[in-house]
């Protein structure tokens, strides 16, 4: 039997065959590395950026968690008291004289605005594909940093000041908007209708629409990056299904947030200037507005319109993060390459044009549901090739079961049990019943919110090395995601029955409805998994931080012997991510197991006569 | 040297990164304005719709727009072929239609609201608002960027080098987007009322 070659002299290689574009002979390189402000903080180097954006991510995922915990136990145990959140909650646990304390239905609902915005927008999106586009993009396909680091590090701070701003909303007197993640009018536009619509709505607005900047200056450099600084030999066909995922991702998010931004002028005109745009002669207190005409629907049209893509902006990073996992992992190449790209392109395009499905119930003309219905359920054709190829991909591989691979496995299911019941909610007719209910709940959860975070998850425990120099610890890992993979199915398995049962989402109490009361305990079981995995999360947490510092360290610069550009940089990269010249690339991405080696990276030139692997 | 513009020239790139990431947000400020100009659209289908005659001030800060645009490209052309005078004049010349443009808007806004064409009032006059002027703010954007090859002209040697041909040309092509931009949302005003 032929010995298999398993390790490169990457160095003698790069300097070889690299190529050369005498990044060095300028200065640019200490410019960004100086002092440690423009190094740490205002930084333009790419690298730092991903963890920037990880860390506020974090931030923000724990939250938004806290948050869902604290309206869970309402729904779960409503008889019990609150008065020990008195000291965190302050005003909004109204305690009476027996020392029972319950939390203000107003708040209630501010938390659910706030756990849907912030795990979208902050979590989903910036700390998904701001961490991964920014990490992978230059260093898979051996670029020098992104097209523009300038408007890079600018995307970073946009989407702080936002998050800043959202923060603040949080400790209002009247407390954060509460009208709903998606803040349809009149909620939104009426700042006299309820307690969040005045100066939390205006935050919110304010907070999304610099949200919507950094997420279009991220994704012109993205796109730019992509499509004009690959190194020498990456073409298009030879790049990394992350890299696909990452392109399409920006392309969505650079076409939909700007007609969300739309949207939001129109109903700043509506809250601040009197138009009435999505207003119209409603009667509030007995008077009716003086607004004449508008129609909420059009505000809903806008929303959607951003909103189906933005589903995607957040499942397709997971998807290409795992698909890169599971190759590695399984030690062979993704199966069906390029029918994975071409599903990607089909999802992104099909994202566009199925918008109106969440709108079924809000007098749609029927008619125009049908033709939504049918893109919707095409949809489900690309991502069953996607699954399938995952599932293939794994059959006969040699496959190490690290924490990135079970996240990545974890991932493929999650995203089957979610994706399965989208087909049932794509139908206008069984959406009669299913709509806002806990079936739609358990649906979004599991298909994008657990999903998108198993990719996550998966992402990055396999680039942590790439990111701090060090490991994750396995052991925690592994508890991290064996609680989880079950804890989330205990979640949100439940919630299927509640919903098919008729129960609403987003409702503060059950009390008065005879027909929901033989719920209670399975709600007290979902509440009490809930709790389990928020703290599971905190095992994680705790783990990354404490491997930045005491992690096992990374002694070989391609530990897990993938193909891929990034692992052939030093293992403490500089600003400009190679030390001489940028690797050139001579092959796929998915060499494994190749003509008796064990995995060739895209940097070696190919031997004479040897065939390429993605023929 | 063009490569020192930016900091990975990429291999076998055609275009500049630079100028790719301008076109880039041109899309995105396409989208804005579809997503205005279909919701105006669904809008009028809904009825309640007041019609209303443009005035003439839009006429003249059309012609000034088009003016402005056809100003800066000749200075342009001019700057790489070394004639500095035209260079420059032809900038000024940009600059003071470009200026012109936004205030003949202004003018244009005030008379339609002296006909009694409110903000506040009917859904028509409230588009036609908040489209002219959303585009009058990335006009204003343009301004800046004018301002900025003002200072450039005035302050730095006359000296044509790849970087600043370079540069020069995101000015122009922005400002070109906005002209046509504008011309797209005068026709659609005038026919779809």
């Amino acid at each position: 039997m032929a010995e298999l070659i398993t390790t490169y002299d990457t160095d003698v290689i790069i300097a070889e065959n690299g190529y050369d574009d005498h990044f060095h002979e300028h200065h640019h390189g200490d410019k960004y590395q100086s002092g440690f402000i423009h190094h740490y903080i205002f930084s333009m180097d790419h690298k730092i950026i991903a963890r920037q954006f990880l860390i506020t991510g974090i931030f923000w995922a724990i939250i938004g968690a806290a948050m869902s915990i604290i309206f869970r136990m309402q729904l779960g145990f409503p008889e019990e008291s609150m008065t020990w959140l008195k000291p965190l909650l302050g005003k909004w646990i109204v305690v009476d004289d027996t020392g029972m304390g319950t939390l203000a239905p107003e708040f209630y609902y501010a938390l659910v605005t706030m756990h849907g915005t912030i795990l979208v927008f902050f979590v989903l999106t910036a700390g998904l594909s701001g961490t991964f586009s920014n990490l992978l993009i230059p260093l898979q396909l051996g670029a020098r940093d992104m097209a523009s680091p300038f408007l890079n590090m600018l995307s970073y701070w946009f989407f702080f000041t936002a998050g800043v701003v959202m923060f603040y909303s949080l400790f209002l007197n009247t407390g954060p908007f509460s009208g709903g993640w998606t803040a349809y009018p009149p909620l939104s536009a009426l700042p006299q209708a309820s307690t969040g619509s005045g100066t939390g709505m205006t935050l919110w607005l304010v907070s999304l629409t610099l949200f919507v900047v950094s997420v279009l200056l991220g994704g012109v450099n993205y796109i730019t990056t992509v499509l004009n600084l690959r190194t020498q030999g990456m073409t298009l066909w030879r790049m990394p299904l992350t890299i696909w995922a990452f392109f399409v991702t920006a392309i969505l998010g650079l076409l939909s947030f700007p007609v969300l931004a739309s949207g939001f002028f129109m109903l700043i005109f509506d809250r601040s200037l009197g138009t009435s745009f999505f207003l119209s002669d409603i009667f509030i207190e007995g008077q009716a507005l003086d607004r004449v005409g508008g129609t909420p629907i059009l505000y809903q049209h806008l929303f959607w319109f951003l909103g189906h893509p933005e589903v995607y902006i957040i499942i397709l990073p997971a998807m290409g993060l795992s698909s890169e996992v599971l190759s590695v992992h399984a030690r062979k190449p993704i199966f069906g390459y390029k029918a994975m790209v071409l599903s990607i392109l089909a999802i992104g395009f099909l994202s566009f044009i199925v918008w109106a499905h969440h709108m079924f119930m809000s007098g749609v003309n029927p008619f125009i549901s049908n033709f939504f219905v049918i893109f919707t359920l095409i949809i489900a054709v690309p991502s069953a090739i996607k699954v399938f190829n995952w599932i293939t991909t794994l059959w006969g591989g040699n496959i190490r079961l690290n924490s990135a691979m079970l996240f990545a496995i974890g991932f493929v299911s999650m995203f089957i049990s979610g994706g399965l019941t989208g087909i049932f909610l794509g139908n206008s007719a069984i959406d009669i019943q299913m709509h806002d209910t806990y079936f739609v709940v358990a649906h979004f959860h599991i298909v994008m919110g657990i999903a998108a975070f198993f990719g996550m998850f998966a992402g990055i425990y396999h680039w942590y090395p790439k990111m701090f120099g060090r490991f994750m610890s396995e052991t925690m890992g592994k508890i991290h995601f064996w609680g989880t993979l079950i804890g989330a199915y205990a979640i949100f398995w439940p919630m299927h029955y509640i919903g098919m049962a008729g129960v609403p989402r987003r409702y503060y109490s059950f009390d008065a409805f005879d027909a929901f009361r033989h719920f209670t305990d399975m709600n007290k079981f979902i509440t009490v998994a809930a709790i389990i995995v928020f703290f599971l999360q905190l095992l994680f947490v705790l783990n990354f931080f404490y491997s930045i510092w005491k992690g096992k360290k990374m002694t070989t610069r391609n530990p897990w012997e993938a193909t891929t550009l990034e692992w052939t940089t030093p293992i403490d990269a500089g600003h400009g991510n190679w030390p001489g010249k940028i690797p050139s690339v001579h092959r796929w991405p998915y060499d494994y197991n190749k003509d008796e080696r064990e995995y060739v990276p895209q940097h070696i030139p190919m031997v004479e006569g040897e065939e390429a692997g993605d023929h | 040297m063009v490569t020192d513009v930016n900091i990975n020239p990429g291999y076998r790139s055609r275009v500049h990164p630079q100028k790719f990431a301008l076109w880039l947000s041109f899309a995105s400020i396409i989208m804005m304005f579809a997503a205005l100009t279909s919701a105006y659209i669904v809008k009028q289908a809904s009825g309640n719709w007041l019609e209303f005659a443009l005035p003439s001030e839009f006429i003249f800060s059309t012609i000034a727009i088009i003016g402005s645009s056809i100003c800066l490209h000749v200075s342009l052309k001019a700057f790489k072929n070394r004639n500095r005078a035209i260079h420059k004049y032809g900038l000024i010349a940009a600059f003071i239609l470009g200026t012109a443009f936004v205030v003949l808007q202004y003018f244009g806004w005030n008379t339609l609201f002296s006909f009694g064409v409110d903000l506040k009032g009917n859904a028509s006059g409230s588009f036609f608002y908040l489209i002219t002027g959303l585009h009058a703010v990335h006009v204003l954007g343009g301004i800046a960027a004018l301002c900025v090859a003002l200072y450039h002209t005035f302050s730095l040697p006359f000296n044509v080098t790849a970087r600043r041909v370079h540069r020069y040309e995101l000015v122009v092509q922005y400002w070109h987007f906005v002209d046509i931009l504008w011309l797209y949302l005068l026709i659609f005003l005038v026919f779809v009322k």
